[in-house]
């Protein structure tokens, strides 16, 4: 039951990006497409897991007990970035065809603030366990990747439409999330 | 003197032409998530100035230093340790704010403002060109931050830096305050942005 309202929490309610602003250059950057925005979201949903994963661990295992626990913002960004080349790397040799679909937003992930946000929240979880960090990346990944293809489909009927000149570009974009966002904010209260 | 008038527009480049928000769109997370207050939007405002500069300051000096393959890691770790002092400075001397700002202050880590600048700037000019540039982007982005938190509290709270001007009880348009008045907000400001600069093009 706990898992259920974590997932429902994460994906809807506190949407991580139309609600806690992580990840918003992605958002507005390869939503384009539906299909960019689909392989975008596979990037996340890979690499959260497994960066909460692994930085769960060392700061459990390594940073508290030898009370280095200042130094969590450096390490974290470290952790994240050289598991997105090692994965880069791995990935390449493991599998090509998932390297195919994923390998352009694995380097734009590093900077993807919804990864190290996501990493940090989830040591502040209430008795947080391993299994719940993880369980609470995947959950918010999945409304990463709710709202992105969402608002790329959203983008791609927008490039029909006969807009004034100034309004182009970036203020109906940021519109558009707007009202999705506020659309989002209807699910307030549900857990 | 050419060097000097230079240097000017290297400053003013920052503020106006390529504006790390309006412009750029560098750095949206922080300039979306907790511009709830005029206040709040200045304070993270200067947070990142701090750490632009500091960071743009160092990556220009040792730039010959750092093998190219390796330079972002190396911008990361230089960006890192200047957000750590941000951190625990912010915790001890102004703990309010620290609060306010929560999980964006470690975030300023992936702004993708300071690591760009790095990149794109630093790691090619002088010194003197990169704190010059540091401290224009870095104030084109407070002022940008200001900007946004400024709407927001006015339109949200009937206030400007915790300054009231309506009563009490007065209805406000509390939707401004919550996450879509963020979008909302900002989408109507570059809109501004683009007619104000379109015109005096």
């Amino acid at each position: 039951m706990e898992y259920i309202i974590i997932l429902i929490a994460a994906v809807f309610v506190n949407n991580i990006v139309l609600s806690q602003f992580l990840g918003i250059c992605p958002f507005l950057g390869v939503s384009n497409k539906v299909s960019t925005s689909v392989g975008m979201s596979g990037a996340v949903l890979f690499v959260m897991t497994i960066a909460t994963l692994a930085t769960y661990l060392l700061h459990e295992f390594i940073l508290v007990p030898s009370g280095l626990d200042y130094l969590r913002t450096i390490t974290f960004i470290l952790v994240i970035a050289s598991l997105v080349q090692m994965l880069e790397i791995m990935l390449k040799k493991v599998s090509p065809p998932l390297y195919q679909a994923l390998g352009v937003f694995l380097p734009l992930i590093t900077t993807n603030c919804a990864v190290l946000g996501v990493a940090i929240l989830a040591l502040g979880l209430e008795d947080a366990s391993l299994l719940k960090a993880v369980f609470f990346a995947i959950a918010h990944s999945i409304g990463f990747a709710l709202a992105l293809i969402v608002f790329a489909s959203i983008r791609e009927q927008l490039e029909l439409a006969n807009l004034p000149k100034g309004m182009q570009g970036v203020p109906i974009n940021l519109l558009v999330a707007g009202l999705l966002s506020l659309a989002f904010l209807g699910f307030t209260g549900l857990v | 003197m050419a060097e000097k008038i230079n240097q000017k527009q290297n400053f003013l480049k920052g503020i106006i032409k390529d504006n790390p928000v309006f412009v750029m769109l560098l750095g949206m997370c922080p300039t979306l998530g907790v511009t709830s207050s005029a206040f709040n939007g200045l304070g993270m405002g200067i947070a990142t100035l701090f750490v632009l500069l500091m960071s743009n300051i160092v990556v220009s000096l040792i730039k010959s230093q750092i093998p190219s393959k390796v330079r972002i890691p190396a911008f990361i770790i230089i960006i890192a340790s200047f957000v750590t002092i941000v951190e625990m400075v912010l915790e001890a001397f102004i703990p309010f704010l620290y609060e306010q700002l929560g999980i964006f202050i470690p975030l300023i880590v992936v702004n993708c403002l300071i690591l760009g600048r790095a990149e794109a700037f630093a790691s090619k000019n002088t010194l003197l060109s990169s704190i010059i540039d540091g401290i224009g982007m870095g104030i084109g982005f407070t002022i940008a931050l200001t900007a946004l938190g400024a709407v927001r509290e006015i339109l949200g709270n009937g206030s400007i830096f915790d300054l009231r001007f309506v009563s009490e009880d007065a209805n406000t348009f509390i939707l401004f305050i919550l996450p879509p008045g963020a979008f909302i907000a900002l989408a109507y400001l570059s809109l501004l942005f683009n007619k104000l600069t379109l015109k005096s093009n």
